[in-house]
């Protein structure tokens, strides 16, 4: 119990820099059981943080939208459509216009489902399940228009763009030895990951692994969470805006004009899903816009959403938990990664036991000592560890979330609910 | 009596406007991309107007129906099964690799299918219903979630195992479940149909699942409209409060509406497996999606699932001949139908809220009249 109240008293911060740490050391321990290397290498961390970006940029695209009372499913359509129209700007124009017509591209799915949503009242759900199917069908259609007509000789067609201008890395100086002004400063985490120090060389290399090589895009997706949770949190505007996904007639009362920011909420929620569309089409991996590459991404990004609680910060977390299994996926060749993943989640669980038990929750406690006994049964059984585990993991987090935590999570009050002006 | 005309003026008037909305805004995009819309649509209806594409019509438009149905379902109960669509796929895998290694009589074989279909279907759905019921987990977040698990995990997953074994001569690998034998196939309708028509050319077979999907559109009907249950089912999505009041446990039609719903959507797959008779390594996706389009154009009536389910199957089946004919691009179909289904959810909000106002000022007309 003295634990328990220590835990309490720390500051929030602390706290998760604590559980991040045990997290680590978790992963270092549990990787030597499977022989391998890859669950805490520099390489993974920056594959995490590559992979983490679009699911990040929606899920901040989810919080605008839902902090000001309006769900967004319409998430994958619009990074859907920010995909097409990144792709087609770089390529149109130059990498840096494609970042920009991305966002523009999701905004106009913002713009409509802020429209139905808003202004005729549509259930938000259903507008967004709408706009899902309009967005891919829209991307097709332009393909087939553009990609497989203009640009068919340099490999375009209905499915696919062709190589597209991707706009250029970023390393921080100092820390990791990024150029400042064209002087080379000293890479000081390479140094430290390179000493073989016990514990501390490994976490300087997982470090480093988030602070360099980075996109424009991704630095500018991380300064976004800070900037959100001010804007929302610490402006006139962002009180507003919360307040219409709060209570939006007591808004009414005090002369807030409800629709505009609903109407702004959504619409930058479309930019942010656009942008995480954008990035997609450039910045990862292949460097083309491709049908199909933003693969339910949008809806992971409601699943960091809901994880991190509406809050900045959370979303953050959610979406670097949630891309570190796609991350590992990708270069675990012989699996072994994601059989120690098995492992990694059975503790998680059985942590959640632990957890359940110090507050006396027998039925909890039960729950999570059967979830946390299928999935160290599994590690054990399985000699060749199942590929798409790593492909749902996200999902299957969520959902144990939710069925643990869902009491402790608090969604803006009015979210989901249409408002009608005067109506209470 | 001009009352009641009025109000059917006006719920037709939604969805004709959205359809027109549609095709207007379709032909500004087809005009903007440099193609000639009415050549288009020309193609499209003469193309429709063929036995054989209509039976290809049939044949899309019975899992959409049934799929709007299992939608329906949960609509009538203000719950969103988005999860129709992880349901169905996971559904059909199990009940075609059960109906491919049992050995039954005919009629057994195919009730057999159905049924594991549905079960596995409501048991998926299910998941939802209980967490929702006992967690208060929304049934939106929880079935995108059971979704993703369902299509990138276990159906990845079943496939892998089921296949495993099946190497069906030499080195080629089997693609997808077991083979059904005959005996677990519902035979396809042309000879009935042949009956009145001259014969259905290009092996084109009308699938014998649409009986299920009439049956199922009936049931659907008579268990809403004319039973107990349908009423506490309506009762309890208008005002679970009021429904409370009056003896129905919420939680218990929320338990039943999303095991129902699931089992419907259990039976969408059959189409495909009945007719390739096993459960492909690529099956037809996005059903489940675009049931909730049909139910959404329909207004979760049966009737109006299916002209709507007509409707999405035809815009469906003309994209392949634009592409043959080169008239337009063939994916305006989609846009077509986002469009429709956009319009359509606008149209019928508008006119809700046009008799809402109606209704207030003859209720508030009436009232006038009692007192003065």
């Amino acid at each position: 119990m003295i634990v328990v109240n220590y835990l309490k008293n720390m500051p929030a911060w602390a706290r998760w820099m604590l559980y991040a740490v045990i997290g680590v050391a978790v992963l270092n321990i549990v990787q030597g059981f499977d022989d391998t290397t890859l669950l805490t290498a520099e390489s993974s961390s920056r594959a995490m943080l590559r992979w983490s970006v679009p699911i990040l940029l929606a899920g901040l695209g989810g919080l605008f939208a839902e902090r000001a009372g309006v769900v967004n499913i319409g998430l994958e359509g619009m990074m859907v459509l920010g995909m097409w129209f990144g792709a087609w700007g770089a390529l149109q124009f130059g990498a840096w216009w494609g970042v920009l017509l991305g966002a523009l591209g999701g905004a106009m799915g913002g713009l409509l489902h802020a429209v139905a949503t808003v202004q005729f009242g549509v259930n938000h759900v259903i507008s967004g399940v709408a706009i899902n199917i309009l967005g891919p069908g829209a991307a097709r259609f332009l393909s087939s228009e553009i990609f497989n007509k203009k640009f068919k000789s340099a490999g375009g067609s209905i499915t696919q763009s062709p190589r597209v201008p991707t706009v250029g890395r970023f390393t921080f100086p100092f820390l990791a030895g990024g150029n400042l002004f064209g002087w080379k400063t000293p890479d000081f985490l390479g140094w430290l990951s390179k000493r073989h120090w016990v514990f501390v060389s490994h976490v300087g290399g997982i470090v480093r692994g988030l602070v360099s090589g980075m996109s424009w895009v991704t630095l500018f997706a991380l300064a976004m969470v800070p900037f959100s949770a001010w804007l929302l949190w610490r402006t006139k505007f962002g009180l507003r805006l919360r307040i219409s996904g709060e209570r939006p007639e007591a808004g009414e009362a005090q002369g807030v004009n409800i629709y505009f920011y609903k109407y702004v909420g959504v619409i930058a929620s479309g930019a942010l899903a656009g942008l995480a569309g954008a990035f997609i089409a450039s910045a990862e991996l292949s460097g083309v816009y491709k049908e199909g590459s933003t693969n339910g991404r949008g809806f992971i990004g409601m699943a960091a959403l809901i994880f991190g609680n509406w809050r900045p910060a959370g979303v953050l977390g959610g979406a670097m938990l949630f891309g570190y299994p796609f991350a590992l996926k990708l270069q675990d060749l012989n699996g072994k990664a994601s059989h120690a993943l098995l492992l990694v989640t059975a503790i998680a669980m059985f942590a959640v036991m632990v957890w359940a038990m110090v507050r006396r929750n027998r039925g909890d406690t039960a729950l999570a000592a059967v979830f946390g006994g299928l999935a160290l049964l599994w590690y054990l059984l399985a000699d060749t560890p199942p590929t798409w585990w790593a492909a749902i993991l996200p999902y299957v987090i969520v959902l144990v979330v939710l069925i643990f935590f869902t009491k402790r999570l608090r969604p803006p009050a009015a979210d989901g609910q249409v408002y009608r002006k005067g109506e209470v | 009596m001009r009352t009641l005309s009025r109000r059917f003026a006006l719920g037709a008037a939604a969805p004709v406007m959205a359809l027109v909305f549609a095709i207007v805004s379709s032909s500004i995009v087809l005009l903007l991309a440099g193609s000639n819309p009415l050549h288009a649509y020309g193609d499209m209806l003469n193309h429709a107007s063929k036995l054989e594409t209509m039976v290809d019509i049939l044949n899309r438009a019975t899992p959409l129906f049934i799929s709007g149905i299992a939608a329906a379902i949960g609509f009538r109960m203000n719950l969103f099964n988005i999860g129709v669509e992880g349901q169905y796929l996971l559904a059909a895998l199990v009940a075609a690799e059960v109906g491919g290694v049992v050995r039954l009589p005919a009629p057994l074989h195919v009730a057999l299918i159905l049924l594991v279909g549905m079960t596995v279907g409501a048991a998926y759905s299910g998941v939802a219903g209980v967490l929702k019921v006992t967690r208060g987990i929304s049934e939106v977040i929880s079935t995108i979630m059971l979704n993703a698990i369902a299509v990138s995990g276990l159906i990845v997953a079943g496939l892998k195992v089921l296949q495993a074994g099946g190497a069906v001569g030499g080195n080629v690998t089997r693609v997808g479940t077991a083979q059904i034998p005959k005996s677990g196939r519902i035979p396809n309708l042309n000879k009935i149909v042949e009956i009145f028509t001259r014969d259905i050319g290009r092996d084109r077979k009308l699938t014998g699942v649409l009986v299920i999907a009439i049956a199922v559109g009936i049931g659907y009907h008579v268990l809403l409209n004319r039973s107990r249950f349908g009423y506490d089912l309506r009762a309890s999505g208008a005002n679970p409060f009021a429904a409370q009041a009056g003896g129905v446990s919420p939680k218990r039609m929320i338990l039943t509406a999303m095991l129902l719903s699931g089992g419907v959507a259990g039976l969408v797959g059959m189409t495909e497996i009945m007719d390739s008779g096993l459960f492909p390594s690529n099956p037809i996706q996005g059903l489940g999606f675009a049931g909730i389009a049909v139910a959404l154009l329909g207004r979760n009536s049966a009737i109006g699932a299916a002209i709507a389910a007509l409707i999405f199957a035809f815009l469906d089946i003309s994209s392949g001949i634009l592409q043959n004919t080169g008239s337009a691009s063939r994916e305006i179909v989609q846009i077509m139908q986002a469009l429709i289904i956009l319009a359509a959810v606008v149209a019928y909000q508008v006119t809700e809220r046009i008799r809402d106002r109606e209704e207030a000022k003859a209720a508030s007309a009436a009232l006038s009249g009692v007192t003065a």
